[in-house]
């Protein structure tokens, strides 16, 4: 198995090096972080600016490679998971320091462990760790080996070590010690975050050259996406993430060269029916939400074609479920595209009643149906998918209020008071694994989002989703998880309680003067390989 | 006797202030959203965790006992902690009130140059296709989207302070010009001209004296007008100052950061218009 | 200068007239996405060229003239007359009235009104139709766009409460408030005017700004101000020239506004 690691490993390390070519060992890598970081701490990371750091500061045991979809070693030499997946045991690598000097050792592993897994941190890293009651134990075999037992199986348990940076435990600097290429040499609120080369860092390329090449990343703080791309054009930075589809075009048009479409990414965008029993809604909306015909005559009322060519500029393919077909292991390939027909939808509500007259669609009891989406504002591609929605219910008899509204005041709406019909959002950043989605599909879950905090499942397929959820998360025989999971995406395309819509293709801009890139659908795209990456100044 | 009166006025001003603080906070709280975080949609936090996040509010819920702990804390020196950025209020202010102050100030007097040049000018020269000239250029700029504006500083390097200038200056230069237009039809005015008296001397002893008390008070709401502007400037110009700090602040429902923000700005306009009303009541004594 | 003011009149007149007849000139419609023609420049069929979801952009605009042109005005007279009574009242009356007033113009000119906006928004149900929530949207901006101006007419009314005609008239034996409405009200004309006249661009911009917190004229009805935000997308604006067409035409409009406003007298002064 680890041979086969190496080897891996050494070619696809040998290829980037010959793309790096000549000028490595220099350069800052610029590019627009598109929020302030809540924190440095690399175990209370929960959103995309501190993940972007820990990203680049952080040692991790094991590294998820992102354009393989594979494991590697990372502080971790080996690694083994015992058949109940229950327990790992880590043998690290020797020799290695902290960036200011304090050297590493299974002590920093027990303790990051030990601190991840406080209940009172409330780490959504340590959360998904968290698969049954009691205390996790960590044993210090040797000062390289480590072993460390769950009380209950963790699925993919060595794939979630992934998102744990190690922490010193006798560093004065505390989290400011880091195990990865870059340390955080200058933060500037509001506007910048410089970093710096870990001189420290225990990686070598092929030629014992020491990694990063870089001198260091320049991080600058600017949520508009319109300067980021002047600045882009301007050569004020190097690089653009999750690149708006309008601007791929336009970048494309002018400079092909730099601007990269990788294919579909792990992120989709999907709509939502309210089903909560005790929501404010009149009781008839409650009846149509809660039936799965009505669900799928909207799913197949709507034109996914349509919404990939106008909304995305073809820069985006339409759903076939839950898992992004870009999850190469996960994905559910017996799962047929959502066809498109205003026919067979109304086929669909007949069948529960509804009558077509005059261009109007009523229902049983003669109430038109009419209904609000809701979306996030400030997000035009929603809007415009909404708008879209909203034309082609129209040719149903289906009048749709579009209403934009602030994330708090949706959020709110969404998980407190239940005072919605349909909402439209996206799920970004979506781990490989469905475990990391575990709380979406549980129906106790807070975060099952169309009826949450069920009691007992309310429908018989919800109770099946939730036994098939908790038989994978147990197992440790990965054909026997993916059948189950196979079988949840396939319930979810004959009930639609989430109508998905898009996966958006993952784009990118690339100033010719890095070199060594070679941007992936998994976040974060562009820089995964960033000690590998250098800049021509 | 004037001490005392200075007294009451900064007494009432503080008042005032505070009086802002709270209503500012109550407006928060009234607000949908208070009681949620984005966090809240990660689906790998369990249910301890999301019940922790919906704690981090509780102190807060009660806006009275909120508002009383928090001023009791302020006088000792501690404004609290931004529950989006997680750091002391007091530094996040310390650091950004020097760069919105500039920028604001910079903005404010190229808006006042360009207003008293151009209405002085429009009113002495007298030529409708002059005033009409401006009226066209005021009105563009009136039409333009302050986010629009502020993204052509970026495109063509322009610095932030003159795009909060060319955003307030519509505002400042109608009142202004309408003021001077008006006071030019007064009688004594029309008086003076029928004696022969030149247009320089019409302007400077007739003209402005009458209308100084109102564009005193312009100048003073231009200053909140300023610190309004000074919001999209900083968010998409990305300038590091109170604008940004405030908008993050607002999209977040960072409690802490906006009561501080709002007292910090009521005061500025305070002392802006109060300064302005004092000048204008000392000219009107005066003249 | 009368010759402008007729041809602003006439622009006026125009502008009115061709959102009146907007059926005919655009018989499409405002809604309709031709999605064939998406983000189209300006041809036979599309004058102004076509949005990001192909709706024919000269269609909404006339139909958005309708909204704002209406719409912003009215709200604009409704902050104007609010600023009227709050300043010129408070600078008339003076004393403790005076600094009550501007204690409460000075807050209002410095609270996080968005947080009431929110509040408001929570409060009207979610399928409330697209005119309705313009209407509340409006009102709500000339309930709120009032203070700047009241804080300049106080001082220009107190200058006026000094001055030697009011205090004849008051020695004549006028009623206080007879004397507000025929000899202080009219003299505050300019700064009337200049706030009537800036209001209706700025409300006009806020309405799209208001978009963001589900106010404003909800999809698929256009406004002006929704036409203008396409310009925010400034890197593709040098590309598409036409985008800036609404822009010309409001600030033609704006400015015509200004001319049928301004008093012929004080401008050849």
């Amino acid at each position: 198995m680890q041979t086969k690691w190496n080897r891996k490993i050494a070619i696809s390390t040998l290829c980037l090096t010959m793309l790096a070519g000549s000028a490595l060992a220099q350069g800052t890598l610029r590019f627009c972080l598109r929020w302030e970081p809540k924190t440095f701490h690399p175990l209370k990371v929960e959103e995309d600016a501190s993940m972007a750091i820990r990203y680049l500061t952080g040692g991790v045991l094991v590294r998820l490679n992102r354009q393989t979809q594979a494991l590697e070693p990372g502080l971790a030499e080996s690694w083994t998971v015992s058949k109940d997946s229950k327990q790992i045991t880590f043998k690290l690598r020797g020799g290695i320091s902290f960036s200011d000097g304090t050297p590493f050792s299974a002590e920093d592993v027990a303790y990051t462990v030990q601190q991840l897994m406080d209940p009172a941190l409330h780490s959504p890293t340590g959360d998904s760790f968290r698969s049954g009651l009691g205390n996790v134990e960590t044993k210090i075999i040797s000062s390289s080996e480590i072993s460390i037992t769950f009380p209950a199986p963790v699925a993919a348990l060595d794939r979630q070590f992934d998102q744990v940076a190690i922490m010193s435990m006798h560093s004065p600097k505390k989290e400011m010690a880091v195990l990865g290429p870059f340390m955080v040499a200058d933060y500037k609120p509001g506007s910048m975050i410089v970093l710096k080369k870990n001189s420290n860092y225990w990686k070598s390329d092929e030629q014992g050259r020491k990694l990063p090449y870089l001198d260091s990343v320049e991080l600058d703080i600017q949520p508009n996406r319109d300067v980021e791309l002047l600045r882009f054009k301007r050569n004020e930075i190097d690089l653009i993430n999750a690149l708006d589809s309008d601007y791929y075009d336009k970048l494309e048009s002018t400079s092909p060269q730099v601007a990269h479409d990788s294919g579909p990414s792990l992120d989709s965008e999907f709509m939502w029916f309210n089903q909560v029993a005790r929501s404010p809604l009149p009781s008839f909306k409650k009846a149509w939400f809660r039936s799965a015909n009505f669900r799928r005559a909207i799913s197949e009322a709507i034109n996914r074609d349509d919404m990939a060519k106008i909304v995305f500029r073809g820069h985006a393919k339409p759903a076939l479920g839950l898992v992004s077909p870009a999850n190469k292991f996960w994905f559910d390939d017996k799962l047929k595209p959502i066809p498109y027909s205003a026919d067979a939808a109304l086929k669909l509500l007949q069948a529960d009643g509804f009558r077509f007259e005059n261009g109007v669609l009523k229902d049983k009891d003669g109430n038109e149906v009419v209904f609000s989406i809701i979306t996030n504002s400030g997000n035009k591609y929603r809007e415009r998918m909404a708008t879209m929605i909203q034309e082609d219910l129209q040719k149903i008899g289906i009048h749709v209020n579009v209403v934009t509204l602030d994330f708090p005041s949706l959020i709110e709406r969404m998980n407190q008071t239940f005072d919605y019909e349909a909402i439209l959002l996206g799920f970004t950043n979506v781990g490989l694994d469905p475990n990391e989605q575990m709380n979406v599909w549980l129906s106790s879950s807070e975060n099952h989002q169309w009826n949450p905090s069920e009691k007992t499942p309310e429908t018989a397929w919800e109770a099946e989703i939730d036994k098939l959820m908790r038989a994978q998360a147990s197992s440790a025989d990965l054909k026997k998880r993916k059948e189950s999971f196979d079988r949840v995406q396939e319930i979810v395309a004959e009930q639609a309680p989430f109508i998905y819509l898009m996966n958006r293709n993952a784009l990118s801009a690339i100033s010719p003067n890095v070199q060594g890139a070679n941007p992936v659908v998994l976040v974060p795209q562009t820089y995964w390989n960033s000690e590998r990456l250098s800049v021509k100044q | 006797m004037l001490g005392r009166k200075l007294a009451r006025h900064g007494l009432a001003i503080i008042a005032t202030a505070l009086l802002g603080g709270f209503l500012a906070a109550t407006l928060v709280r009234l607000a949908p959203g208070f009681n949620t975080d984005q966090a809240q949609l990660d689906p790998r936090l369990n249910s301890a965790s999301l019940q922790a996040l919906k704690q981090v509010r509780a102190d807060q819920n009660n806006i009275f006992r909120y508002y009383a702990h928090s001023m009791s804390r302020a006088l000792r020196g501690d404004l609290g902690v931004s529950l989006s950025l997680g750091q002391p209020v007091n530094t996040l202010l310390r650091q950004r009130v020097p760069l919105t102050l500039r920028l604001v100030g910079m903005g404010f007097l190229l808006s006042w140059t360009a207003v008293l040049a151009l209405a002085l000018s429009a009113a002495r020269l007298k030529k409708s296709a002059y005033d009409g000239l401006a009226t066209v250029l005021s009105g563009t700029l009136l039409c333009i989207p302050a986010a629009v504006l502020a993204l052509l500083s970026v495109l063509w390097n322009i610095p932030g302070a003159l795009a909060i200038g060319l955003i307030i200056f519509p505002r400042d230069y109608r009142y202004t010009r309408n003021l001077l237009a008006k006071a030019y039809t007064l009688p004594h005015v029309l008086a003076a001209r029928a004696k022969g008296v030149g247009e320089g001397r019409i302007l400077f002893w007739h003209v402005f004296p009458v209308a100084a008390p109102q564009i005193l008070a312009v100048v003073g709401v231009s200053v909140s007008l300023a610190l309004g502007a000074a919001i999209p400037v900083e968010a998409l110009c990305g300038l590091a100052g109170v604008g940004q700090l405030a908008w993050q602040a607002a999209l977040s429902r960072d409690l802490p950061l906006l009561v501080n923000i709002t007292i910090l700005v009521t005061l500025a306009t305070l002392l802006a218009n109060s300064g302005a009303d004092l000048a204008g009541s000392m000219w009107r004594g005066q003249s | 200068m009368r010759i402008w003011r007729t041809i602003a009149c006439i622009v006026l007149v125009l502008v009115v007239g061709a959102s009146l007849a907007a059926n005919r000139l655009a018989p499409g419609g405002y809604a309709k996405q031709y999605r064939e023609a998406v983000g189209a420049p300006p041809s036979h069929q599309h004058w102004l060229g076509t949005d990001e979801v192909g709706r024919d952009r000269f269609a909404r605009f006339l139909y958005g003239t309708r909204i704002s042109l209406l719409l912003a005005p009215a709200a604009a007279l409704l902050s104007t007359l609010l600023a009227a009574l709050i300043g010129g009242l408070a600078g008339y009356l003076g004393g403790i009235w005076s600094r009550a007033a501007m204690a409460m113009t000075d807050l209002f000119l410095s609270l996080p009104w968005l947080f009431l906006l929110i509040t408001i928004r929570a409060l009207m149900p979610l399928n409330v139709a697209p005119l309705v929530s313009a209407l509340v949207t409006f009102l709500l901006l000339g309930l709120l766009g009032w203070s700047s101006a009241a804080r300049v007419l106080c001082s220009a009314a107190a200058t006026l409460r000094n001055s030697d005609f009011v205090r004849q008239a008051r020695a004549s034996g006028i009623q206080r408030s007879r004397l507000f409405w025929i000899h202080v009200l009219p003299n505050l004309k300019p700064v009337l005017y200049a706030q009537f006249w800036i209001s209706i661009p700025v409300f006009i911009l806020s309405e799209a700004n208001l978009g963001i917190l589900g106010l404003g004229v909800a999809e698929p009805l256009p406004s002006w101000g929704s036409l203008l935000r396409e310009l925010e997308g400034m890197v593709s604006v040098g590309e598409d020239p036409w985008k800036f067409v609404p822009l010309i035409l409001l600030i033609i409009v704006v400015t015509s506004f200004q001319l049928v406003l301004s008093n012929p007298d004080e401008v050849a002064a």
